[in-house]
Formats: structure tokens, sequence, C-alpha cells
């Protein structure tokens, strides 16, 4: 297709112009028409923008090192440390689920403030982006990189520092996997809340160590004061805990169908949330 | 686009009225500057008009429809008064997944792509990162995704800060090409000799238009020779 030139009108320059705008309801008529996509699909923007998201990620080299390496550097020490005991397959698989969810919930929460700070936000929003558009892009941009995190994570612990899981191996990659994305997800609801990149990087303590404490690691769920038996009930992070710890203990995927299903819905609650929370409209 | 009664909070609750009790109408297929120091509610205004502004209360309406329409988000480009363009991506990328957004077919994408790099003068710099290029070329980036959508309305917040003589002469040429083409331009400056360029001019100051006319008029009406001095004489009367 060639590029047109406008009339040229008032154009002093010789310098090609914007083609014409035309008036709302048609395009003139001998001038090439812009063709809307012609997709009806249910959210258009998401790939688009999952893809744009993985775009900017590979750009840069070092968050990618960070992401990729860094689990794997700390998870080599402790089995190193614990070398000769039982420890690296006891925990380990909590372990890979604790990580991604970690890592991904600072990742989601910085970018997507980076988003609403660089004024993209505002130019999507003005746009015809649908607001679950973004929230779900970024969803899938994200969950693809902490898969990708979760797997090495999983294959490093396993045939490198030669962690012997005792259950469904596959059960604890796909867990952490889930982790990594309710991980995002829990980022993307959050992020609403933070003003600055000092308050987003505060929602991580404040979202994710209360879940932590309360999720059966440092003391059994049913040892618990029933109260916080109760709020542990209401945490994303414990099912996603309790499934890795059950695989590590020998549980198959089918056992754990119930956490798994629970860490699923809250992945789908918190989209929601983050979808809602988006204003198109900001102060 | 026609206002009644604007009034703009800015900053939520504990806001500051940035615009009030404003009218005001403007005819399509013209370049409409937007005058006035900075402070003085063009920036909200702008972004009242395109949806984006909370807190707007009165009568708003832009292209036959109130502000905020859904159908109104394909009609009109944008441009912020920050360069709003992903540092981290090259020019080319950043106009890709914008062509996107704004729902250009395949066929067409890379056509517009390269027509809006261009008209902004990019098209040798496509491929390298946007947060490695100057200022001016960050705002022209900003620009030509504005531009990607073939808008009805194009809404403009300061577009030409910091760019050398040359290119601003050549971005008014392409403002007038597209006004001649049937877009309607709403521009934003606080650079008072950019008055001049415009097809019409409308003064904002302290949330109010202070005046509305063409160059010429606001010249004879105040009974001075350039833009600045008028513009001068506007707000010290008005203030009095």
């Amino acid at each position: 297709m060639t590029v047109p030139t406008g009339q040229p009108t008032g154009q002093p320059m010789g310098q090609p112009m914007g083609q014409p705008t035309g008036q709302p309801t048609g395009q003139p008529t001998g001038q090439p028409t812009v063709l809307r996509t012609p997709l009806p699909t249910v959210l258009p923007t998401v790939l688009p923008t999952a893809l744009r998201v993985l775009r900017q990620v590979r750009h840069d080299h070092r968050t990618i090192a960070v992401l990729v390496g860094l689990p794997c550097v700390v998870l080599g020490l402790v089995a190193w440390m614990f070398s000769g005991t039982d420890v690296l397959d006891r925990f380990g698989p909590v372990l890979l689920g604790l990580f991604p969810v970690i890592v991904m919930f600072l990742v989601t929460s910085v970018a997507t403030l980076r988003e609403r700070q660089s004024g993209t936000l505002e130019r999507l929003m003005a746009g015809p982006a649908r607001r679950g558009d973004v929230v779900v892009g970024y969803a899938l941009a994200f969950a693809l990189v902490g898969s990708a995190q979760a797997v090495v994570l999983t294959a490093f612990t396993v045939l490198v520092c030669r962690m012997d899981v005792t259950g469904d191996l596959g059960g604890v990659v796909l867990v952490a996997v889930l982790d990594a994305v309710l991980g995002t997800a829990l980022g993307l609801a959050a992020s609403a809340v933070a003003r600055t990149e000092f308050q987003a990087v505060q929602m991580m303590p404040l979202v994710l160590f209360p879940q932590l404490v309360t999720a059966g690691l440092f003391l059994p769920r049913d040892q618990m004061p029933a109260v916080l038996e109760a709020v542990s009930r209401a945490m994303p992070l414990t099912y996603g805990i309790d499934a890795l710890q059950d695989l590590a203990a020998g549980a198959s995927l089918g056992d754990v169908t119930g956490a798994v299903g629970a860490v699923v819905a809250f992945i789908v609650g918190a989209l929601v949330v983050g979808t809602l929370t988006l204003r198109r409209r900001t102060p | 686009m026609r206002a009644r009664g604007l009034r703009i909070v800015r900053g939520g609750r504990r806001g500051v009225v940035v615009v009030d009790g404003l009218d005001l109408e403007v005819l399509a297929a013209q370049v409409v500057g937007l005058l006035g120091p900075s402070g003085g509610g063009k920036t909200s205004l702008l972004r009242a008009i395109v949806g984006v502004q909370q807190d707007v209360s009165g009568t708003l309406e832009v292209l036959g429809l109130p502000a905020g329409d859904p159908r109104l988000r394909r009609r009109i480009g944008y441009m912020t008064q920050s360069p709003s363009v992903y540092a981290d991506l090259t020019v080319r990328e950043n106009l890709r997944y914008f062509a996107r957004v704004v729902g250009l077919g395949a066929d067409v994408r890379e056509d517009r792509v390269s027509r809006v790099l261009h008209d902004v003068d990019l098209h040798r710099l496509s491929g390298r990162a946007v947060g490695g290029l100057s200022g001016g070329e960050r705002a022209r980036t900003s620009l030509a995704i504005a531009l990607l959508g073939q808008p009805d309305l194009l809404v403009l917040d300061e577009p030409t800060v910091g760019l050398d003589p040359v290119l601003r002469r050549d971005l008014w040429a392409l403002f007038h090409g597209l006004a001649a083409n049937g877009a309607s331009l709403l521009v934003s400056s606080h650079v008072m000799d950019e008055a001049e360029r415009c097809d019409r001019l409308l003064l904002l100051h302290g949330g109010r238009v202070l005046a509305d006319s063409t160059p010429a008029a606001m010249l004879a009406a105040t009974g001075t020779a350039t833009a600045e001095a008028a513009f001068l004489a506007l707000v010290e009367g008005g203030a009095r």
C-alpha cells in the first residue's frame, strides 16, 4: 500500500503531513481508510499489552538475571548449608513456591506504578483500551516470567542441589507457577493503593508478611490460636504453602486439588480487584 | 466543543478549584491555542476534555458527545504534558504497541507507523530506545502516538516545548495540514509567540477564559504589537 500525501494545504515545508482525518462519520472517498481490526474479541488489547511488557523485560538484562539467577543462588546456599540432612527435601518445595510469589509481587507493583507515573497509563485510559485489558495483559506477561522463574528454580533445585521430592514433582512445579501468578495478581491489586515507588515497596511486607506468619511455616496451622487459624483461611498464600507442604510429604496432585482451586480463585479475585480499582479518571 | 459553567477540582477531596465557571465554544477544523501561565488550568481542562479528570462538574461536550463518553476514546488523540512513552522500548516498538491499542488492522499498521514517524521527523531514530533520546525527541515520539489513530480531535498539551525553531515551524505546519483535512486541534502552550500560529486563541488565567479571539483581533483590541505584550496587558487588566 502506498502512503498518500494529504492535500497540500497550508504546507510551506513540503514535508509530508498526516493523512486526512475525515469527518466523524466517514472517510473521504479516494483516501485510504484505516481499517479497524475486525476483532470483536472479549479483550482486544490483552495480547499486545502482554507482548509489550515482555519486550520491556527483555530489554532489561539485569532484571532477567536477578529474576532467574538470584532464587537459584539462595536455594543453592540453603542446600549447601544443610547438606547431609533432609532439610532441603522437607522445606525445599515450600521455598520453590515462596520465591515466585514474593519476587513477582514486587516486580508487578513497581512495574505498574511506573506505568502510572510515566503517563502511559493515563494515555491508555484516554484511549479505547479497556481497564481489564491492561490488568490481564500485565498478569499474562508476568505470569509467563514467573513461570519461567519457577521452572528454572525447580530444575536447579532438583537436578543440581539433588532435592528429593517424595510427592508429585509435576505438582510442585504447577503450584510454584500458580504462586508466581498469585504474586502478580496480588501485586496488581495492591498497586492501586500505592502512589509512590516508596509506598509500592512497602506494600510487599504489608501484604505478604502477615500471610507468611499465618501460613503455617513457623507453626502448623492446627496448633495456632483459633483466631489466627481462621485468619489464615482467608489468606491466599496459605493454600499455596499447604499444597507444597503436602506435596513435599508425599501427596499426589490429586490430593491437593482443593488448595490449588483456592489459589486459582484468589488469582481471579485479585485480578477483578485490580481491574475495579484502576480508575479511568484520576484526581 | 462546548463548555457551560465548567468547574474542575484538581487533587481529590482536599484539592483546589483550578477551573471555575468556564464557558467555551470551539468550532471544528481549527487550530485552537490554549494559552496562559502555568497553573492557569490548561492541563486540567485538557484532561477533562479527554475524560481522565475526576471532579468535573458543569456541561462539557466534545464532538457532540459528553466528555468521557466511551465512543470518544477512538476519536481523540491525546498527548500528555510529559512524554508518555515507554523509555525501555524503541520508538518503533512504542508506536507499534499503541497502533494496536487504537485498533489499527495488521494491514495498515506498519504504513501508519512509518507515516507518523515521518510526520514528526523521527524515522531516522525509529530503532533507538526512547530512554536514550533527547527531551524533544521523546516529546515527538509522544506526539506521533497521538497522531496514530487519525483522530477527529487532537488534544496536545505543550507539544512544542523544548523543540528548536525549525522543528516547531514544521510541526505547526503539520497541525494546520491536519486541520485543513477536517481535524480539530487544541494545543496548549505557555510560550506566547506560538499564539500567532493559531487560528483561534483562548487565554486561560486563574481558571477563567480571559480572552477568546483570533491572534490579530487580540493584538488590535489590546493595541499591542506582540502576543506577549497583549497577554501581559490582558492578564494585568484582568487581575485588577
